[in-house]
């Protein structure tokens, strides 16, 4: 019985270390032709990531012995299981997509693999072809921790035949205050001035007003992490927003985020909006939107700075505990790369192809021509933001309409509610902002 | 244990002393009993009983997800921190201004809708299946509708309803969002109680209420002194079940007011505190310091007010 036993535990442990040894030469490339590799990618359920599914065939073609599976999931989700399989190291999945805010900070813990040498030893890649602000809005220290799949800005989107209507000119590059003097004009009781986010939340409201704030002069946090909240800047632009929202912004604000307000400009019903420029491709189709073709767009409208668009990237990103990252590398160098835009265009078409993430998109002839209204002004907004310093003065996080620290989400939801009460007209803006500054300080607090 | 030791031993011995047909017959029906009841009675303590005592060591640490190599002891700090921020007392007025006041409407409504369906007409079956239908409606969706196609400022039925009639649009989200919580509950849970009080409607005799018309008693004595005593029992199940239901409904604000101006109840800031915050210790706490006052009421509620659970006490008044 005994040797019996012994025999098959000696047996096991041959067999184990076997199979241990040649995990080890496939993870050292050594060997091409043995097991092939599934790489699970995690990403969230927006159309251009649907649309990557649809080609991955093209890279399975390509690269025989590796297979790709998504799993699609919401923003909300997709956090929590990334969060748990990367905290938990189970290693689940190969590669995820993560928004610009979470990057610098899954960065910072070492949950992401640093692409830097991967990306900028291959030339055909072109690493520096990536737009100049997204990639520092990714990186820490120099290191880049995410390639991005498409990136946008904000700009200010309005109906020209409202604007010939009445006589009005828009600039290439408005202030708030003229665009204030346009909406109240335009203002009627069918069409809304201007739609501009009223929803609370830190994505919601903050994303726009964030950029008000800081073309105003304010912030959310000076250098050594000191709430600004009920300072004068970021209370005079709180009040200037609420004040345009109750004088020609639509009705019922609270209700309305980046689809009740597209649902508005799509529906004639509003004549100007400021919101992601993402929305521009949406409102030039003819399918969905009775004002394609009548649409005009800026750039963000500014007071103080010179540039007041903020800037958001999806990416795609390795975590350190995969076990394929090589094969993950592969496959997301694909996915961002020229020939990936290529491949959208002809097969998907010209208008479905990832934008604001390469300067080349927009040197694309056919991109150009399809997405003419829209794509010159999205380049010039992306390249001249500066994320490292959007407001006036010097802040300790790299991020336009956002702060890279994890109590962030939690800070601008609370705030944005009580904005909400304020322009609901419940309480006033100091009083709902000096609230928010001890909200905000709290957080402030256990950066220090 | 204790059981198999007790039943083997006096077995044969003492037969004279205690009836031994009665004696290790029932023992060994209960200690089978018990053998089946363990297992599940087992899962259910693991089920429900672990995960709140694991709720309760986590509600004393400093845990963010995000922050993974900072979680410590925090001793008292995610309990101070409930009562010191003041969304506590706030979500818990909500909590009960909303729940209340939707307990009272839905119960006045499906009160009425019960005695008017509790009549014979054309069409019963029907009418009855379209006033249920809200209440099958998943609350996220009824949500959704009523966001989109009833209070949107510009198409929504309600303000295209008040347009018509010359007045202006009203702004329920920004400008009443308790209002509107308390609407949208109310109209999904009116059916609930419909349902239950039509029931206890149609089993009440009919000869007692034909002798207290033939004693003279017009319809609104009979209802005050006939079928509201008789109700009460239904009335009481009715606002017991449906207020639990009713303070776990999370779906509309959400989807609608997103905690503003007065609708930040409990569920939703418990979610706020560990899906937004991220802060699963603070969030723990505020999850236990819930339960404490839930079952403190829920206790005090079921004791006091409804003679349903009242042991011993006579039942018709």
């Amino acid at each position: 019985m005994h040797t019996k036993r012994r025999a098959l535990a000696v047996s096991a442990a041959v067999a184990a270390t076997a199979i241990a040894l040649s995990g080890c030469a496939g993870a050292g490339g050594g060997g091409q032709e043995e097991g092939d590799v599934t790489l699970t990618l995690a990403t969230v359920s927006n159309p251009q990531m649907k649309d990557m599914e649809e080609l991955k065939g093209a890279f399975e073609e390509d690269n025989p012995g590796i297979k790709v599976n998504f799993v699609q999931m919401e923003e909300g989700d997709l956090r929590a299981a990334v969060t748990a399989d990367v905290a938990s190291k189970a290693g689940q999945y190969d590669i995820v997509t993560v928004g610009a805010y979470e990057v610098p900070q899954w960065g910072a813990l070492g949950w992401l693999k640093d692409l830097t040498p991967a990306l900028e030893a291959d030339e055909d890649y072109d690493v520096d072809d990536l737009l100049e602000p997204v990639r520092e809005a990714i990186s820490v220290d120099g290191k880049q921790y995410a390639v991005p799949f498409y990136g946008e800005s904000s700009i200010l989107m309005y109906n020209k035949e409202m604007f010939d209507a009445a006589g009005l000119t828009m600039p290439n590059e408005p202030t708030w205050q003229e665009v204030a003097e346009f909406a109240k004009a335009l203002n009627s009781p069918e069409t809304a001035g201007i739609c501009l986010r009223g929803k609370p939340g830190w994505g919601d409201l903050f994303a726009p007003l964030t950029t008000v704030v800081q073309t105003f002069g304010g912030t959310w946090y000076d250098e050594d992490w000191n709430a600004k909240v009920d300072a004068p800047e970021f209370t005079e632009a709180v009040n200037f927003y609420v004040d345009l929202l109750a004088d020609a912004g639509e009705k019922d604000p609270v209700s309305h985020s980046f689809t009740e307000c597209l649902n508005l400009l799509s529906s004639g019903k509003a004549a100007m909006w400021y919101d992601a420029s993402v929305a521009a491709s949406i409102l030039e189709d003819p399918e969905t939107s009775e004002v394609a073709g009548q649409m005009g767009y800026a750039h963000a409208p500014t007071y103080k700075t010179e540039e007041s668009g903020w800037l958001w990237s999806w990416n795609l990103a390795i975590p350190e505990t995969t076990k394929n990252a090589e094969a993950a590398t592969e496959f997301v160098k694909w996915a961002t790369s020229k020939e990936y835009q290529q491949l959208v265009g002809e097969t998907l078409g010209w208008t479905r192809v990832p934008p604001g993430a390469r300067n080349s998109t927009y040197e694309i002839p056919e991109y150009k021509e399809a997405a003419a209204a829209f794509a010159p002004i999205t380049l010039d907004v992306m390249n001249s933001v500066n994320p490292v310093q959007p407001g006036l003065n010097p802040q300790p996080w790299v991020g336009i309409q956002y702060v890279t620290i994890p109590e962030f989400q939690d800070v601008g939801n609370q705030v944005a509610q009580l904005v909400a009460d304020a322009i609901a007209g419940r309480t006033t803006v100091e009083a709902a902002l000096s609230e928010g500054q001890k909200i905000a300080q709290v957080a402030g607090d256990k950066q220090k | 244990m204790t059981t198999t030791t007790t039943i083997t031993t006096p077995d044969g011995s003492e037969s004279g002393v205690l009836p031994p047909a009665i004696a290790p017959t029932s023992k060994r029906k209960a200690r089978v009993a018990r053998g089946l009841v363990f297992p599940a009675l087992f899962i259910s303590i693991a089920l429900t009983q672990i995960p709140f005592l694991v709720t309760i060591v986590v509600s004393f640490l400093n845990w963010n997800q995000l922050r993974p190599d900072a979680t410590s002891f925090a001793g008292l700090s995610n309990y101070i921190a409930v009562f010191t921020t003041g969304d506590f007392l706030e979500a818990l007025i909500a909590t009960v201004t909303i729940t209340g006041s939707s307990v009272i409407l839905a119960l006045l409504f499906g009160l009425g809708f019960a005695l008017l369906l509790d009549r014979k007409f054309m069409g019963q079956g029907i009418v009855r299946t379209l006033m249920i239908t809200p209440f099958l409606v998943m609350p996220a969706a009824a949500a959704l509708i009523w966001k989109y196609s009833m209070l949107d400022v510009n198409v929504g039925m309600i303000n295209v309803g008040l347009n018509a009639i010359g007045l202006p649009s009203v702004s329920f989200n920004t400008d009443l969002p308790v209002v509107t919580i308390i609407m949208l509950m109310t109209w999904q849970f009116t059916p609930f109680f419909m349902l239950i009080l039509l029931a206890g409607l149609q089993s009440q005799s009919k000869e007692v209420l034909e002798a207290a018309s033939v004693d003279g008693a017009g319809p609104i004595r009979t209802f005050q002194f006939m079928t509201l005593p008789h109700l009460r029992q239904y009335i009481e199940i009715a606002i017991l079940l449906g207020g639990i239901m009713m303070l776990q409904m999370f779906d509309p604000i959400a989807i609608m007011t997103k905690g503003t101006g007065g609708t930040k109840t409990l569920p939703y800031l418990l979610y706020e505190r560990a899906f937004i915050g991220l802060d699963i210790g603070q969030a723990a706490a505020f999850g236990v310091i819930t339960v404490v006052i839930t079952i403190g009421a829920a206790s005090l509620a079921l004791r006091s007010l409804f003679k349903v659970f009242v042991e011993g006490e006579v039942r018709d008044a």
